[in-house]
C-alpha cells in the first residue's frame, strides 16, 4: 500500500517535472521550425537526442555530474541574444520602421533573398540557425529530464519508474506539439517571428539568469511571468514606436516556407 | 584562404552578434552582473529583466536614429 503510494507518487512528480522539460523543448523546437525551417528544426531535435543518447550511454548515472549551471548560462546567453534581435525587428516591422511597404508583393523576393541570405546552409542542414535553436533547446532540456529521472528516480530506488513516467510525459508533450503544427502554419509570419522573438528573449533570461547564478522566485512558474510581461513591454515598445504614424500591418499574409 | 576565414569570420559575427552589437555586449555585461550579485546576499534574478528594459529601446532607438 505504502510502496505501491509512493510509487504513484514518484510517477505523477517526474511526469509533471518532465512535461514542463518537454513542454519547453517543444516550444523551442515550433519556434524554430515554424518561423525557420522544419527540416532544420527537426534535424537539430533529432541531432540532440542522439547526443543525448550518447551522453547517457557513456557515462551513465554519472551523467548528473555534468554542470548544467555552465550550459544553462551559455545557451541561456545565445537564446537571449537570439531572442533580443528577433523581438528588435519584430517590433520595428511592427510598428513601420522596417520593411513595411509591399509587403505582400514583395514577400516571394524576400523568401528567396532569405534563402539565400539569411539561411545559411551547412552541409545537409538548410538553416543552421533554425537547427541550432532545436538543438540547444532539445538537449539542455532532454539533460534536465535525464537529472530529473536519475535524481527523482534513484532517491525512491525506482529509475526504471521514473523513466516510464518521463518517457510518458516527453511523448505526450511532443504529440501535442505535432497537433499544433499546421494551425501554426496560417498564423501570420511577423506575427509569429513576434511572438517566438518574446519566447526566446523569457527563456535566455530565465536560463541565463539561473546559469549565472540567480534564483527565480516560483523557479519554473516564472516563465509564467516573464513571457506576458516580455510580450506586454514589446507591444509597448510598438505602440510608442508609431506615435502618431499610420498603424503598420504586422501579418505578412503569404505562408511562411516549410 | 584569407577570404575563407574572413567569410568564416563574418558568418559567426553575423550569427550571433546580429545586427546590432550593443544587444551581445549588454547581454554578456547583464550576465556578468547577476553572477557578481548572485555572490551576495541580494537577490540577482531582477537584473535581467531591467537589463531588457533598458537594452531594447536603447537598441530601437539607435535603428530608429540611423534611418
Amino acid at each position: 500500500m505504502g510502496t505501491g503510494a509512493g510509487s504513484w507518487a514518484l510517477f505523477i512528480a517526474v511526469f509533471l517535472a518532465c512535461a514542463v522539460e518537454a513542454v519547453e523543448a517543444t516550444t523551442i523546437v515550433l519556434a524554430a521550425g515554424t518561423a525557420r525551417d522544419w527540416r532544420s528544426a527537426a534535424s537539430g531535435m533529432a541531432g540532440a537526442l542522439a547526443v543525448l543518447a550518447v551522453i547517457v550511454a557513456a557515462l551513465g548515472p554519472a551523467v548528473s555530474d555534468i554542470p548544467l549551471r555552465g550550459l544553462r548560462l551559455v545557451v541561456g546567453a545565445l537564446l537571449l541574444v537570439f531572442g533580443l534581435q528577433w523581438l528588435r525587428k519584430a517590433i520595428l516591422r511592427a510598428s513601420g520602421h522596417k520593411a513595411r511597404h509591399d509587403e505582400d508583393k514583395i514577400f516571394a523576393e524576400q523568401l528567396a533573398t532569405a534563402a539565400t541570405q539569411s539561411r545559411r546552409r551547412v552541409g545537409l542542414v538548410p538553416d543552421w540557425y533554425g537547427f541550432t535553436l532545436s538543438f540547444k533547446g532539445v538537449l539542455l532540456e532532454g539533460l534536465e529530464v535525464v537529472f530529473i529521472v536519475l535524481t527523482f528516480g534513484g532517491n525512491q530506488h525506482n529509475v526504471g519508474l521514473a523513466a516510464i513516467a518521463a518517457g510518458c510525459a516527453v511523448v505526450l508533450v511532443a504529440a501535442a506539439g505535432v497537433a499544433v503544427r499546421s494551425p501554426l502554419r496560417r498564423v501570420p509570419e511577423n506575427t509569429l517571428k513576434f511572438v517566438v522573438g518574446i519566447m526566446l528573449t523569457a527563456f535566455g533570461t530565465f536560463w541565463g539568469a539561473e546559469g549565472a547564478g540567480a534564483h527565480w522566485p516560483g523557479s519554473d512558474a516564472a516563465l509564467l511571468v516573464l513571457i506576458p510581461a516580455i510580450a506586454g513591454f514589446a507591444l509597448i515598445l510598438v505602440a510608442a514606436l508609431r506615435g502618431g504614424q499610420q498603424p503598420a500591418r504586422v501579418a505578412v499574409t503569404a505562408p511562411e516556407r516549410s | 584562404m584569407g577570404t575563407r576565414l574572413r567569410s568564416f569570420a563574418a558568418f559567426w559575427y553575423d550569427f550571433v552578434i546580429g545586427d546590432d552589437w550593443v544587444i551581445a555586449a549588454g547581454v554578456v555585461a547583464g550576465l556578468a552582473l547577476t553572477y557578481a550579485l548572485s555572490q551576495t546576499a541580494v537577490p540577482a534574478w531582477w537584473l535581467l529583466p531591467l537589463l531588457l528594459v533598458l537594452l531594447l529601446p536603447l537598441s530601437l532607438w539607435r535603428a530608429t536614429r540611423r534611418r
